[in-house]
């Protein structure tokens, strides 16, 4: 088989704790976003689009969800006859060992994947960031540097810095140090857990760290000091663009408002970068004589009766007659009866908002995001007030 | 269904949706803001379980290839059987057939090499949601020669009058066809029939120097065969002239016919990986059906939007059909127009049709 020049390992098996009960039956990456996609799409699209055709997913909590809507992987044209799209979980092996341990873990499991075809470099994503990336460039810079490893990283505020993995660098971008979480960020370029590898180079490195009895086989901690240690050449690569973590309700909410502005920083409209995702199939959306839509996203399959104002509705969401959605997220199939008002909320997929409900009112704009879910049924009600 | 084959024939269906149709096949019109014509009886198809499709294409169907591809959207790009568009292509110099019986006697393979005993053969002018494992059911029921599947038009309309007409007595039986136009009995141009019959006929037709599959087939021979009426109920439209097309577009705005179109079974059709819609502060959108990737900072009422169309601050559209990726920019006025694809009305334009008789714009024209 022809030597690949790259092969992309993403990992997908984070539950995503503080996404509550989004994440309960599902992956954090199989978490929707922005009307129509799935977090993972982003990445998937961004390797088709640089001209990626080996994707390992690696996968481990609540995988079933995520194993069914990657298939065979034909939405994102990686359904390919040398290379595509495989899903990867965890096996038992012969020392026991079952779970992957941590990020490094995860690919060292996977040597014999990766080993199949031989490739000369390594990219290493996750699954749980939206963003438009060309990895194609980043892997340009990445051998015009020689660099064992590329970090991809994107600039952030000094106060942001402290939640981040801070990359300290030389002027021309070279990594002398790494600091997860630093009280007292020396540099603001943080990482966005994108590396580029070269393949001899991190296969060494995974083997080396096995024989670290303290190791939390993560690359953050645990690979990139140790290659930093041993004076590698590790060069950050200066993203520009939209980046966005949508690891709590709050930021998810966010990711899916910066949707709404005319010209918003993620251009999901772009036909040279399109977004990949599993189409369900629906009618054209249908919006009533007596609705009125505003500064909002809905996708196909949607019948709109009521008000929609900045809010973004997924797939097959109904709203009743006299029902007011604002600063919304609805995921699909949600079915919102009459007279209804719903504002600054997350309702999950295929709840049903019986008529004249109440959740959040124009108030409390600083208020938490309510995320409306069976799950939440307890705080439901308390949210939830049925107006008489 | 390894029971039933399906053959979808374009070749008698007349290119007559006037610019539409210019450079386009009838099946290829776009529909209901994301749809071909041909997507309603493909799913059909799909849903009631057939797994070989022929399609009898004569001219214009460069846009149907491209549309239907290997048939994936079907589920038909399949290892064994799935989808077979059959162009015009033929050099058998012993060939003496004429008319749509060309394509019979020169894909005979397909019908030889099918695994179904049964035939279900169909034009595309008539939307439905037509099951058809329930009309062969009844067609096994009836032990009939050839079962027409129609409809009882609950008004009839202009495009009701070239469609056939049939008598159906009480037991189910069809006792005469016809084109009486008073009779609200419609033909949907769908019958089932024996494969080793059809066969049979065709090539008694051949011979014979006939050259169209239901008139010299099954009409000329009425009272030879047993043939039987399934009445479908549902969502019926036929689509055979603009002022239909127009019209039922628009229908689809009331909800019950959305529903009934939509609700039993998805409609399938090519993917395009479009983003939502999107709705801008001055938008003002009522009564419309609205595909992915639109940007709409208008005023639309009463119109159907395909995917990725752009309408710009202050343009007004009323009663219009819009097609994929056209762009209405700022204070443009649209009333009772079909644009084709790709179209661009500039600033401030103003269009008017007749609610009859809408005005047509041509693919790619700037305005």
């Amino acid at each position: 088989m022809k030597r690949k020049k790259v092969v992309a390992m993403l990992l997908a098996g984070g539950q995503g704790k503080r996404l509550k009960s989004l994440t309960r039956t599902l992956a954090k990456p199989a978490v929707y976003f922005g009307g129509t996609y799935r977090i993972i799409d982003f990445p998937l699209s961004n390797c088709s689009n640089s001209g990626i055709d080996t994707v390992g997913v690696l996968t481990q909590y609540e995988p079933l969800v995520l194993h069914s809507y990657i298939g065979v992987g034909s939405d994102w044209d990686l359904d390919r006859k040398n290379g595509g799209v495989f899903v990867l979980p965890p096996y038992e092996r012969e020392d026991g060992t079952s779970w992957y341990r941590g990020t490094a873990d995860a690919i060292y499991r996977n040597l014999k994947f990766i080993e199949q075809y031989n490739p000369e470099h390594v990219l290493i994503l996750s699954g749980d960031h939206i963003y438009k990336m060309n990895y194609d460039t980043m892997l340009d810079y990445h051998i015009e540097k020689n660099a064992d490893c590329t970090i991809s990283v994107i600039d952030v505020t000094p106060e942001e810095a402290t939640r981040f993995g801070i990359l300290n660098t030389e002027e021309d971008y070279r990594i002398y140090e790494f600091e997860e979480k630093p009280a007292q960020p020396k540099s603001t370029l943080a990482s966005m857990g994108v590396y580029l590898f070269k393949w001899e180079m991190l296969r060494n490195y995974l083997l080396m760290n096995l024989n670290n009895p303290d190791t939390s086989h993560d690359f953050g901690k645990d690979i990139i000091p140790l290659m930093l240690g041993e004076d590698r050449t590790l060069y950050a690569y200066p993203f520009q663009g939209y980046w966005k973590d949508v690891g709590t309700i709050q930021s998810l909410w966010e990711a899916n408002m910066d949707l709404l502005s005319e010209n918003p920083k993620l251009d999901l409209n772009d036909p040279r970068w399109r977004i990949y995702t599993r189409n369900p199939n629906q009618p054209a959306q249908y919006i009533a004589p007596e609705a009125k839509v505003r500064n909002c996203m809905i996708n196909e399959g949607c019948q709109v009766y009521g008000e929609v104002d900045h809010s973004v509705l997924f797939y097959g969401v109904e709203v009743g007659q006299g029902s007011v959605i604002t600063d919304s997220v609805i995921m699909p199939k949600v079915k919102i009866g009459r007279n209804v008002t719903i504002h600054r909320a997350i309702v999950s997929e295929g709840m049903v908002i019986p008529d004249g409900a109440v959740i959040g009112t124009d108030q409390d704009n600083d208020q938490e995001i309510s995320l409306i879910s069976e799950d939440e049924i307890g705080n439901f009600s308390a949210k939830v007030s049925p107006s008489l | 269904m390894k029971q039933l084959m399906g053959v979808i024939n374009l070749d008698h269906e007349l290119d007559v949706l006037s610019e539409l149709t210019y450079f386009r096949c009838g099946a290829a019109v776009p529909f209901a803001g994301r749809y071909r014509l041909i997507d309603f009886v493909m799913s059909n198809m799909m849903h009631s379980g057939v797994e070989d499709i022929a399609l009898f294409v004569r001219r214009k169907y460069r846009s149907l290839l491209d549309h239907l591809g290997e048939g994936g959207p079907w589920d038909l790009d399949r290892k064994r059987g799935g989808l077979f568009i059959l162009p015009p292509d033929w050099n058998d110099p012993s060939d003496v057939s004429v008319g749509e019986l060309q394509h019979i006697y020169n894909n005979q393979n397909f019908f030889a090499r099918g695994p179904a005993q049964y035939i279900i053969h169909s034009g595309s002018q008539h939307l439905s949601s037509v099951d058809f494992s329930e009309a062969y059911e009844y067609h096994i029921k009836q032990g009939a020669d050839v079962t027409l599947i129609y409809t009882k038009a609950e008004e009839l309309l202009p495009e009701h009058r070239p469609c056939v007409r049939l008598d159906v007595n009480e037991e189910g039986i069809v006792t005469d066809i016809h084109h009486e136009h008073d009779n609200t009995n419609i033909y949907m141009d769908m019958f089932i029939m024996e494969k080793e019959l059809f066969l049979q006929l065709m090539k008694q037709c051949i011979a014979h120097q006939e050259s169209h599959v239901f008139r010299d087939a099954i009409q000329k021979n009425r009272h030879k065969l047993k043939i039987a009426g399934y009445e479908y109920q549902g969502y019926h439209a036929v689509i055979n002239s603009l002022e239909s097309y127009y019209r039922n577009s628009l229908d689809l705005l009331e909800q019950e016919k959305y529903q009934s179109l939509f609700s039993a079974q998805p409609v399938l059709t090519k993917i395009k990986y479009e983003v939502p819609a999107k709705y801008l502060e001055s938008a003002d959108v009522r009564h419309s059906l609205v595909a992915n990737g639109c940007q709409i900072d208008g005023t639309v009422e009463n119109s159907v939007l395909f995917r990725g169309v752009k309408v710009k601050e202050g343009a007004r559209i009323h009663n219009s059909i819009i097609m994929q990726k056209c762009v209405i920019e700022e204070n443009a006025v649209l009333e009772n127009v079909i644009l084709d694809k790709d179209v661009v009305i500039t600033a401030g334009r103003k269009l008017q049709g007749d609610t009859r008789k809408p005005y047509v714009v041509a693919k790619d024209m700037v305005i």
